[in-house]
């Protein structure tokens, strides 16, 4: 994933990479200019047999709205260049095959095997070239937990909070919560930029800061707050309404009890 | 209550009898009923379950006792729970059970105290009320008389009245002599600066490249992709030895690459971006939060603190929310090496509005 | 008492031992004799209501113990250092020496954090508990004369509290308190003339400065500790001048206060109360995070948070921020007038204001100038508690919008869609809340009079000898018909000419209150209305 090679693709009008449903069409024959110089290798080495077994699943579930070839239609965007790593997060978290036309694609339970996921990725891999899914190294801890946590207030807090929990964007729209989202998903995420995330290249946030922006979220998940229970880490808003409720609550039920007569 | 049914009479006449009352106060619009109720008095006391049974009692007093013993048990676990539940080994877990085993003691402790206090005043106290009469809060009129005699006697000795020169002239003192402690608070600010002018430049000038926020690398036009979103600082920001953050905060940019046929740019504004790649102001023109929620098919930007939006395509005119003025935008450019630099400072006060803006 | 001292004393010390000697010692000393004779028996009336102030006063005592041991540890200074504790996400990090200290005391202080906790969780629960103080205060009349000055120092306390809140919020210099005080700068720089200046004043220069936390630290730990104290001292003296009020109960009168002696049964249940508080407040800190700035990190102007807020009791002002539509600034004169900051920030003043006066609206309106020692029932002053109940919501709906983007993503809602709704609430919401509570207070008022005219319903139902089905109603004992009977009613004022046949515009517009306020009135049952009620019956 080197910049020199990065830089070869043609600058052409491009349909970046998320699946999403917004009814923007893109123009076809894309090409993602952030080729993953090591991604084209890896897709050819991928047997011929994977590709076709990932057409076909490609073509009974996906292809209703990306297309037969995946060259997007009215209500799916192209495939072409959006590389392994954005079907891989889209199918692998459940996010696609889209349920119905909402705000944003939503987490459902996954209707894919791993296998089947891989298979359909490197179809998509196949029809042009886009980030590959990233290695084991990069997505499984082990970086520098305090570099991420401040790339991740920089660069991801604004949106999905500073412990993770997600947010709210516009007309419906959501950044989602981040716990129990595994390593590899995040990444894809990162270098995709599905729905409306932007991208995150590796000029902006290297593959070592984006391991160390993982390894933070990883940190936070292992060690849950010294503090006791997070009541959802949102912040003065549900420390308000739990003072409210609970803390006020609990204490006027106790005085009642003080001043009733004893019987 | 029946005297207020009686619209106050009752009050006056209460208060006269007991001699400390003399002037019946006015119940104002309140209506005075002639055949109200009469207030029927106390009803019978009952009597609790501890005062007829000495079982009872006998039970409740050693629920008491318990709670004070348990109390202690509690203090003495906390006590315990400090020592060992050590924290100095860098685990987050240990911080947590080290907070929770001190807390739950102590809490047991302070718990047990207060509930066997109520119970013991609920169930064993002697169960009596006691009836105090209230008083008007106004003195008086004997008292009020002689209050009033003492000003007369000290205006009359001081001749605080009849001097009124001296009386005016120390009035004015009085006034004036707190004003130097207003003007030392002057110097809460530093004194050769001015907050307009400094409210109305930031760190860009023309070439200064831009930077990754917060490692200071510089950044290439090709470096950026249709959809990606960069957080820029100014190159140097980071040598900064004085105003590092207060630089920071006029300074922070969020750099990103739409498709050009997306973006509408007004001619005389065309030249500031660079084939799509646009930078604005992170710094909200509502109260200041940092802008950055962008959401790349939209080409929104949102403020989660009051949800402002700004429509990058549009030159991140307000599409949404309190904010009236579109973020400033950066001009910027390309440098021979490539890098994005940029044109000018912006050409307008960043961030939330002021008074002298204009 | 002087005199009589040698003689009494000499016998106690004999009988006494210890106590009496130590007593005697202290009494000839400082007469501690007469407070004790004068205040230890005082009959305390009793109601769980009449605790919530004493909730605010304990939790602010919790404040107090808890803070002194932080000030042991925290160092307000703004000055920066590479964070070397043990708190592995942010080592190495450069951070405000505050912000340091603040995660030693959470990380690398035994029960630093559990102290830390308790502070805030304390510092919450005493706002909260002063909010519902004053709503009981308010909705039961508890603020007639002559306790309106009270009312006004508790007020005043009230906003304090809040200063104090905020104050502290922002010490430990993290990202969430940071964007805070960057948001007060902002609402400050939008302020017309002063505006610019203050915020340059406050922060010691541009924002935000190195100076804004140690002269936060002083406001929080000297300064407001040191008025509040104060005021909260002349609070309670004047419940003891005043006495407490209490409920209408048969027995009970304006001319009496009725309850447990202070001694013992007083002093145990509000002893005891203090340490459930605390113990309530100590449970909460040692299982429930508050404030993790360990997640939030240091305060750098160019990150944030998504669902950034302030703690809840700013919640108003902030939503009020957020309700402004688009576009409320203009260049006029050649200077920037921000309504969009300008707007919320006069009307809360506007609606705290009219919180602050309104025991001398309703006295003028009135024009009673009797005490009050007889607390409402709610339903017995219906456009009082209907006021109230705008205010409210009102309130509420400030406080909500302070989390339109939560309340978005967790019903699954557009924040547009939440914000424009809010926007109605805060607009409509008080009249329909007005106009709701002041029907059903009527209707309340009106069932009880149905109660004191023709019993309880008492379930039973009679076949009359003419095939008829009745329902026996069961009549009221004289206790119970005493509390629905003994209520004030207020009748509009009649405006009547002056000596010179004249009526001033001031009179004209207390009449027209007047009439807002108690047109629509239910009088109390009378003897005579009871007796030809049962006369009907029989």
């Amino acid at each position: 994933m080197t910049s020199s090679k990065r830089r070869t693709g043609r600058r052409s009008p491009l349909a970046t990479v998320a699946l999403l449903a917004l009814g923007l069409v893109f123009t076809g024959g894309a090409y993602a200019a952030f080729s993953t110089g090591t991604a084209q290798a890896e897709v050819e080495a991928t047997s011929q047999q994977t590709i076709e077994e990932g057409k076909k699943l490609f073509q009974a579930n996906c292809a209703t709205c990306h297309g037969l070839d995946a060259q997007g239609t009215e209500a799916g965007p192209s495939l072409v260049g959006v590389g392994a790593a954005a079907v891989d997060f889209q199918v692998g978290t459940g996010r696609m095959p889209m349920q119905m036309q909402g705000p944003q694609a939503e987490q459902k339970p996954v209707q894919f095997t791993d296998e089947q996921t891989k298979q359909l990725a490197y179809y998509v891999a196949s029809l042009g070239p886009g980030p590959d899914i990233p290695a084991d190294h990069l997505v499984n801890g082990g970086g520098d937990a305090a570099n991420g946590a401040e790339l991740f207030r920089i660069n991801c807090a604004m949106c999905h909070n500073v412990a993770g929990a997600g947010g709210a964007l516009t007309e419906g729209k959501y950044a989602p919560a981040l716990n129990d989202v595994s390593g590899v998903h995040i990444y894809e995420a990162m270098v995709t930029g599905p729905q409306n995330m932007p991208v995150f290249n590796d000029l902006n946030i290297t593959p070592e800061d984006k391991r160390d922006i993982i390894t933070y979220l990883q940190y936070i998940q292992d060690n849950r707050s010294p503090g006791g229970f997070e009541l959802g880490s949102l912040g003065p808003v549900s420390e308000g309404l739990f003072i409210w409720i609970f803390g006020l609550g609990t204490i006027v039920a106790i005085t009642v009890w003080i001043t009733a007569k004893s019987n | 209550m029946a005297q207020d049914d009686n619209g106050g009479t009752d009050i006056a006449a209460a208060g006269s009898s007991s001699h400390e009352h003399e002037v019946a106060a006015s119940p104002g619009t309140a209506v005075v009923v002639a055949d109200g109720f009469e207030n029927p008095g106390f009803p019978p006391h009952r009597k609790r379950v501890t005062d007829e049974d000495p079982k009872k009692a006998k039970t409740a007093e050693r629920a008491v006792y318990t709670m004070f013993y348990l109390s202690i048990v509690g203090s003495v676990w906390a006590i315990a729970a400090y020592m060992i539940f050590p924290m100095e080994s860098n685990d987050v877990f240990d911080v947590r059970l080290n907070n929770l085993s001190f807390g739950l003691g102590v809490s047991l402790a302070l718990l047990a105290i207060g509930f066997g206090a109520v119970h013991w005043a609920k169930a064993l106290m002697h169960d009596v009320e006691l009836v105090d009469e209230r008083h008007p809060v106004r003195g008086s009129e004997e008292t009020r008389a002689g209050a009033v005699k003492v000003f007369q006697d000290a205006d009359q000795e001081s001749g605080f009245t009849r001097r009124s020169v001296i009386r005016n002239s120390l009035i004015g003192a009085l006034v004036v002599f707190p004003l130097p402690a207003v003007v030392l608070f002057r110097g809460l600010a530093p004194q050769d600066q001015d907050p307009v002018e400094l409210l109305s430049h930031t760190m860009w000038t023309q070439g200064t490249r831009l930077t990754l926020d917060p490692s200071g690398v510089p950044i290439k036009a090709s470096d950026i992709t249709i959809g990606s979103a960069f957080h820029v600082i100014p190159e140097g920001l980071n040598e900064l030895e004085h105003h590092r953050l207060e630089e920071k905060a006029k300074a922070a940019v969020l750099l990103m690459r739409l498709n050009p046929e997306e973006l509408n740019e007004t001619p005389d504004r065309a030249d500031w971006s660079y084939q799509g790649i646009v930078a604005y102001s992170k710094i909200c023109t509502h109260v200041g939060c940092p802008v950055a929620l962008y959401e790349q098919h939209t080409h929104h930007l949102l403020c989660p603190c009051h949800q402002s939006q700004f429509d990058v395509a549009n030159h991140c005119e307000v599409i949404f929310g309190p904010a009236k003025r579109p973020l400033p935008q950066l001009p910027i450019a390309v440098d021979d090496e490539g890098y994005l630099v940029a044109q000018s400072d912006f050409t307008e006060p960043v961030g939330p509005s002021f008074w002298e803006r204009h | 008492m002087s005199t009589a001292a040698p003689t009494t004393s000499a016998p106690e010390k004999r009988k006494g031992g210890f106590t009496a000697a130590a007593s005697n010692y202290i009494d000839e000393r400082t007469s501690i004799s007469t407070v004790v004779k004068e205040l230890g028996r005082k009959a305390f009336p009793d109601h769980w209501s009449f605790l919530l102030g004493e909730i605010a006063l304990f939790s602010f005592v919790v404040v107090l113990i808890s803070g002194t041991f932080l000030t042991f540890f925290f160092q307000a200074s703004m000055a920066e250092v590479h964070y070397e504790g043990s708190y592995v996400p942010l080592k190495g990090i450069e951070m405000s020496v505050a912000m340091a200290s603040t995660l030693d005391i959470s990380f690398d202080l035994r029960g630093g954090l559990f102290v830390r906790q308790m502070h805030h969780w304390a510092a919450l629960l005493f706002v909260a508990a002063i909010g519902l103080h004053m709503l009981r205060i308010f909705f039961t009349g508890a603020f007639r004369k002559p306790r309106e000055l009270n009312w006004v120092i508790g007020f005043v306390l009230f906003v304090l509290a809040m200063g104090e809140g905020f104050t502290g919020y922002s010490l430990p210099d993290d990202l969430l308190s940071g964007n805070g005080l960057r948001i007060i700068d902002g609402m400050i720089k939008g302020m017309p003339v002063i505006g610019t200046w203050t915020s340059f004043l406050l922060f010691g220069g541009e924002f935000p400065g190195t100076a804004i936390v140690g002269r936060l630290y002083t406001l929080h730990i000297l300064l407001l500790p040191a008025i509040i104290v104060a005021l909260i001292a002349v609070h309670l003296l004047f419940v003891v001048v005043h006495k407490h009020t209490q409920y209408a109960a048969p027995g009970k009168t304006q001319q009496n206060a009725v309850g447990p002696p202070i001694l013992p049964v007083y002093a145990a249940k509000a002893g005891g109360f203090f340490f459930i508080v605390f113990g309530v407040l100590a449970l909460i800190a040692s299982l429930f995070t508050i404030n993790p700035i360990w997640n939030y990190g240091p305060y750098d102007p160019s990150p944030v948070s998504a669902g950034t807020q302030p703690d809840w009791y700013i919640g108003f002002a902030d939503g009020a921020l957020r309700l402004i539509p688009p576009g409320w600034e203009f260049v006029w004169l050649e200077r920037t007038w921000s309504f969009n900051i300008l707007v919320p920030l006069v009307g809360l003043l506007v609606f705290l204001g009219l919180v602050f006066i309104y025991p001398f609206i309703e006295a003028w309106i009135t024009g009673d100038k009797r005490e009050h020692h007889i607390a409402d029932r709610p339903r017995n002053a219906p456009t009082r508690t209907a006021i109230g109940a705008a205010g409210v919501t009102f309130y509420a709906g400030l406080w909500a919008a302070a989390s339109s983007d939560l309340i978005a993503t967790h019903f699954k809602l557009t924040m547009e869609g939440v914000i424009h709704s809010l926007q109605a609430v805060v607009i409509l919401g008080p009249f329909l809340a007005y106009f709701i509570t002041k029907r059903v207070c009527l209707a309340l008022q009106k069932k009880d009079r149905e109660v004191v005219l023709h019993g309880y319903e008492s379930g039973r139902i009679v076949k009359l000898p003419g095939g008829e089905f009745i329902e026996v109603h069961q009549p009221l004992d004289e206790y119970d018909r005493w509390r629905l009977v003994s209520y004030e009613s207020y009748a509009p004022l009649m405006i009547r000419p002056d000596a010179r046949g004249r009526i001033s515009v001031w009179q004209k517009m207390r009449a027209g209150f007047s009439r807002w306020f108690f047109e629509d009135r239910i009088a109390p049952v009378t003897r005579a209305e009871l007796e030809a009620s049962h006369s009907d019956h029989h």
